[in-house]
């Protein structure tokens, strides 16, 4: 019988276009997906020396990144503007489908892939975005590359790629009442570190893992490069299956159940060696909260801010608390909130929404909070509000947008001012990621609902018995 | 891109773990659509304040520190979004080389598609160098093709750097350019 193999392994062998002694391998590129940032420098480049793309029919485009989320018709800024003029006429000049702002299929490039069916398992799938590492819930081999890079592949299909080490995040038991996949995530990197992953692929393995839906299952690939792994990944199984049947982009019938199978045999045989393995015990995690500037410097919603005499990095730490304005030892249910954001390529899926609105479901944000929800993409809006969450969240006194990655990195209007308190679903806690100044805290989707609330961080688990 | 051969020049220290792509350079600046002009951006942030005035307490604002070509840093330097605006800022600010104990491996790629030399090395010479780089003018010599750092006093340092990156950037070649050699592959991949 052959060696066991990880799913890493074999997608890795199917698409190797050339191999030679001391080069990366030239791998083969199933899906391209495009955004409006990270990609004009890249055509201009083609341009310049008369490349043509060559698979329009394996790239898709999205705008998302500086789309403004309320008042599309009249945009303001100029800038921007242009930046996404660029792609339409990018696209338009090199024949690669687009779903411009106005478009159904609209939406944060890594919402739209899966929603549409093109991210699959087995793929190989690439992105000028470091959140790529999302579509590897399905079990695709999917990473951020950098705009020379969007320029090698839109010309040759292929990239030049060092065999990544292989890491497996086992997670045994699992997840209890009100601890989410954010929760789980954000709990790896606290324990591991913001650099554990550098150079590997990650691997999610275990009970909490399984049971994830897949929308849970993007929101811990997703947050993978935040742990400094090149890309994170979970072995198809039923739930990735089901998920797939009748999306636009994946066949139907017999079709799709020989696929359902090919997808399927992908998964780590028993038996496959990893580089590296961590184990996480999941029942032990509590509701995260982030204190810092960035995701690993994450405790328990019970927990305090660190004991400066207590930690490694000692002029990090200090300087981040300073950034963040807080005090060592200070207990986040004690820190006050003034905005929140519910929506990213994180956590701006149906589901999420669906929990933040029962947490928020005939309450009122606290009267300092200013509260937006922001959908992943324009389907996931229509079918939030055929449901009745935006009258949830509205009534409640939540402001309920257009589709993009709006507060996420503020490239639009959605900003937090300097000295601002965001309680935010998104997966970056970096300084000035939401606006210049602003302060950041990573949680999830229930725990941004109760913050709202309350006006400061609660536990989420025992929320529902505090009279409001 | 432009080939690298040695490069000479004042050592930056930027004693700092985990710089992301958000501080090296912030999204305002990312919607241009050319790939040039980044570098009076560089650390935005940190160099200016909320009314664009230098920032005192930010050392890269040290006059001493003018003309500074390598850049030394902390752990896990370039981390955070894939953003190629940040090695397009650091060349075009005048950095040429970046030294750090780790990189994050999208920035490490970014960077060298840009001609700029990121080198590992060990946290015990880069606390070393960032030491004496905050104390007084610090300039280093790296040669890549004997993967040498000198300092003025002749202390000679070696690095690590995988063939195909050194011959890449000795060569200055385009990687596009190389990969359409291997065409017919990719055109044999697609059939089956
Ligand atoms: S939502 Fe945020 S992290 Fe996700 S792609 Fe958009 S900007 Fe990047």
């Amino acid at each position: 019988m052959d060696k066991p193999k990880t799913i890493i392994e074999k997608i890795w062998q199917k698409h190797i276009v050339h191999q030679e002694e001391g080069r990366p391998d030239l791998l083969y590129i199933d899906l391209h997906l495009v955004h409006e940032v990270t990609s004009p420098q890249a055509f201009e480049g083609l341009r310049l020396n008369g490349r043509k793309v060559r698979r329009p029919d394996l790239t898709y485009a999205t705008m998302d990144h500086n789309v403004p989320t309320k008042n599309r018709d009249s945009m303001k800024d100029e800038i921007a503007k242009k930046q996404m003029q660029t792609l339409k006429e990018n696209c338009d000049a090199f024949g690669i489908p687009l779903a411009d702002m106005q478009h159904p299929d609209q939406g944060i490039v890594h919402v739209i892939g899966p929603q549409l069916g093109l991210t699959q398992p087995g793929k190989t799938i690439v992105c000028g975005d470091s959140h790529t590492s999302t579509h590897g819930a399905f079990g695709a081999l999917a990473f951020g590359i950098g705009t020379s890079e969007v320029e090698h592949v839109l010309a040759t299909q292929s990239i030049w790629q060092e065999k990544p080490k292989t890491l497996n995040v086992h997670v045994e038991g699992d997840l209890g009442p009100g601890v989410t996949a954010k929760d789980l995530i954000l709990a790896i990197i606290a324990k591991f570190g913001v650099r554990f992953g550098t150079g590997h692929v990650m691997e999610y393995t275990g009970e909490a893992i399984r049971n994830l839906s897949m929308e849970g299952r993007m929101t811990v690939c997703n947050m993978s490069i935040e742990a400094g792994a090149r890309a994170g990944l979970i072995s198809p199984d039923e739930t990735t299956v089901n998920f797939l049947r009748g999306k636009e982009y994946v066949p139907d019938g017999e079709a799709f159940d020989q696929l359902a199978d090919s997808w399927l045999a992908l998964a780590t045989d028993e038996g496959a060696e990893y580089d590296h393995r961590v184990v996480i015990h999941a029942d032990e995690i509590e509701p995260q909260v982030s204190w810092g500037t960035n995701p690993g410097m994450c405790v328990p919603v019970s927990g305090k801010t660190p004991d400066l005499t207590q930690v490694e990095y000692k002029e990090d730490v200090a300087r981040a608390l300073d950034y963040m304005g807080l005090e060592e030892n200070q207990p986040i249910t004690s820190i006050n909130i003034d905005h929140v954001f519910i929506g990213s390529c994180t956590n701006s899926r149906l589901s999420d929404l669906q929990k933040a609105a029962s947490i928020v479901a005939g309450k009122k944000v606290s009267e300092n909070v200013r509260a937006i929800v922001v959908p992943g993409s324009f389907s996931i809006k229509l079918q939030a509000e055929k449901e009745g969450l935006d009258t949830i969240f509205k009534e409640a006194g939540f402001e309920w947008r257009e589709a993009g990655c709006s507060m996420c990195l503020a490239m639009n209007d959605d900003v937090v001012p300097p000295g601002g308190r965001c309680a935010s679903t998104s997966n970056r806690n970096f300084e000035g990621r939401q606006g210049n100044g602003a302060r950041t805290h990573l949680v999830s989707p229930e725990m941004a609902a109760a913050a709202a609330i309350e006006g400061h961080f609660v536990d989420v688990r025992n929320y529902t018995s505090v009279p409001s | 891109m432009q080939a690298l051969q040695e490069h000479e020049g004042l050592v930056y220290p930027l004693n700092r773990t985990n710089v992301d792509t958000d501080q090296i350079i912030p999204k305002q600046f990312l919607k241009r659509i050319e790939r040039t002009g980044f570098g009076q951006f560089l650390f935005y942030h940190w160099r200016y304040d909320d009314d664009g005035l230098k920032r005192q307490d930010f050392s890269l604002n040290d006059p001493a520190y003018d003309g500074a070509s390598i850049l030394v840093a902390g752990e896990n330097f370039g981390c955070g979004s894939s953003r190629e605006h940040a090695p397009w800022a650091l060349l075009d600010y005048g950095f040429q080389v970046v030294i750090a104990p780790s990189f994050a491996d999208i920035f490490y790629n970014n960077a060298l598609k840009n001609g700029i030399l990121p080198i590992q090395m060990e946290k015990d010479q880069v606390d070393a160098w960032l030491a004496q780089a905050q104390q007084s003018e610090l300039v280093l010599k790296v040669v890549l093709e004997e993967q040498s750092i000198t300092d003025r006093t002749g202390k000679k340092i070696s690095f690590e750097i995988p063939s195909y990156h050194k011959k890449k950037l000795l060569n200055g070649w385009d990687d596009i350019a190389l990969t359409l050699h291997h065409e017919e592959k990719i055109v044999a991949f697609e059939k089956q």
